[in-house]
């Protein structure tokens, strides 16, 4: 008999609650070993490594009374970004980073031949796009309903890091199909850049790969478009949602304190 | 925000949040349905809008147009809404550096108790301006035409000089609209104002020999037209010529 339990699903207000199970009704239908079944493996993992706390702890925590619809954008960004990785991956199986022949070769190759692969590369290209503007909407909700203020300043500014490093990926994104406008852009942001006070003219160097955009300069933004970056993105988002569990959400700034509560504090004023 | 302020933040949060309800499945619901409509969107967008490559990446063409993603239009308008030259190390990198930091530091020096939008004047206010701003200069980007294109009306002086030297100057307008000058020069509204000089009124500060030795010899970023010169001189020559009627 497993340990854990599954947790009883909340009922709306005014639904009766289902009567306990009586001893002496044992008879099992498959539904129900099925059930156990399941619960075993979960229980045999959790008997090692203590994880169900952790996902009780994120999953049944309550947000506050009057969280609406502004409060998806965060997880619209997230699932954005998942996206972005998962069409990432599919489009790196085809992609060469190829300055001399290749790149764009290999491109044209996923739009014109590959099954679907204009699709997935079009899904790569509009998700940036979408993230985007995800992104900003969310910094917009946060910003507007004072999200930023105690205790949750250090999630704002891993927010900040979060929208940095995302334009950062659009921009090391653009070269990678070596088209003449995404080559001439690069350039010139690449230049932009180093004219930047104190560490501009290093950072330009580093992303060219040297003072001249030359061979290496594409295998240099292909590696940081689809190692360096993604990877802390994926690790600030953890610590992000992190906090997010720990503080909790926000209650909108507009929410009436309880009754009960809106007396205790008057008692106290 | 003082210690009595925190406490008296995290005691009402306390009472709003037992007040809530749980986070599965209330909110996960409505997160999945966002996540759904989210996907609707990027493959909508896929399917309508597809995912074209341009011509290959050719370092030694100069017909070329650097546009940037739209989303950094923004950034590259305010390069060009910043005029005077002193002050366009600071438009290109100090305003972007600035805002950067100045979002970083938000938490710190907006440290009021208040959440109300409505009862933050200054914050509220401010981040409609950015927000209007920012769409300002992103509508201005994507405005900013495709510069393959000069509209100007020709001259009286060309027209006056009869048909064939009126053709000359179309032909050179053609050229140079086409050899992504508009990138970095202005020609009346067309094209964009810098970081190359404007290029409306050349022809009286350069003579024709002038604007000819500097396609062939630019300054820094500039590419030089020399091969051009070499391979098709009647082309260079309308080039030169349009270039020297812009007065
Ligand atoms: C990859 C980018 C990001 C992801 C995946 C993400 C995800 C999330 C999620 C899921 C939440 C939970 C509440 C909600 O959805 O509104 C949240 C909260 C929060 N985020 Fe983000 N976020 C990102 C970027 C940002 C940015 C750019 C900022 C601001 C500069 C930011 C600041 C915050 C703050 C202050 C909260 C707490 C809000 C509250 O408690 O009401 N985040 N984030």
């Amino acid at each position: 008999m497993p340990k854990l339990k599954l947790p009883a699903p909340p009922l709306p207000p005014g639904f009766p609650k289902p009567a306990p199970k009586r001893p002496g009704t044992p008879k099992q239908k498959p539904l129900d070993v099925a059930a156990e079944a399941g619960m075993s493996v979960v229980d045999w993992v959790d008997e090692r490594t203590s994880l169900s706390g952790g996902a009780r702890w994120m999953m049944f925590r309550k947000v506050p009374k009057g969280t609406n619809w502004f409060y998806t954008l965060g997880s619209a960004t997230m699932f954005a970004f998942l996206s972005q990785a998962v069409t990432g991956v599919f489009l790196a199986m085809y992609y060469r980073p190829d300055a001399g022949g290749g790149a764009y070769e290999s491109m044209r190759h996923v739009n014109d031949d590959v099954f679907l692969g204009e699709f997935v590369h079009g899904m790569h290209k509009w998700g940036s796009s979408v993230m985007v503007i995800l992104i900003f909407l969310h910094m917009a909700r946060t910003f507007f309903f004072g999200a930023y203020k105690y205790p949750r300043e250090l999630n704002w500014i891993i927010g900040v890091a979060l929208l940095i490093l995302t334009m950062a990926m659009s921009f090391t994104g653009y070269l990678l199909p070596f088209d003449q406008r995404s080559y001439w852009a690069t350039i010139v942001g690449v230049n932009i850049n180093g004219t930047g006070p104190l560490v501009g003219p290093y950072l330009s160097d580093f992303l060219r790969a040297g003072p001249e955009f030359g061979a290496t300069t594409l295998s240099r933004f292909y590696a940081i478009h689809m190692m360096l970056i993604p990877g802390i993105i994926g690790a600030l988002i953890g610590f992000h949602l992190y906090l997010v569990a720990k503080l909790g959400t926000t209650a909108p700034p507009w929410q009436k304190l309880p009754e009960q509560y809106r007396q205790v504090e008057e008692e106290r004023a | 925000m003082n210690q009595r302020e925190k406490e008296q933040y995290l005691r009402e949060y306390m009472a709003l949040k037992s007040a809530g309800k749980p986070f599965f499945p209330y909110a996960v619901a409505k997160d999945s349905l966002m996540a759904c409509v989210v996907m609707a969107a990027i493959i909508t967008m896929s399917l309508v809008l597809g995912a074209e490559l341009g011509p290959k990446a050719d370092p030694t063409t100069t017909t070329y147009t650097p546009r940037p993603e739209w989303y950094f239009f923004f950034l590259f308008e305010l390069l060009r809404v910043i005029k005077p030259a002193e002050l366009v190390p600071l438009a290109t990198i100090g305003v972007p550096t600035i805002c950067m930091i100045l979002l970083f530091l938000l938490p710190f020096y907006d440290r009021g108790p208040e959440r109300r939008p409505e009862r933050r004047p200054i914050a509220t206010a401010t981040g409609i301006f950015v927000i209007a701003a920012m769409g300002f200069l992103t509508y201005k980007g994507a405005e900013s035409g495709p510069p393959t294109q000069i509209d100007m009306p020709t001259p009286k002086a060309v027209i006056a000089q009869g048909p064939q030297f009126t053709a000359l100057y179309e032909k050179g307008r053609q050229v140079v609209a086409q050899s992504g000058c508009e990138a970095c020069h202005k020609f009346g509204d067309n094209g964009n104002d810098g970081p190359g000089p404007q290029l409306t009124h050349i022809a009286k500060n350069l003579p024709r020999q002038a604007i000819a030795r500097t396609l062939v010899n630019p300054t820094a970023p500039m590419p030089s037209f020399q091969a051009l010169q070499q391979k098709d001189p009647a082309k260079f020559n309308a080039m030169v010529t349009f270039l020297s009627q812009l007065k």
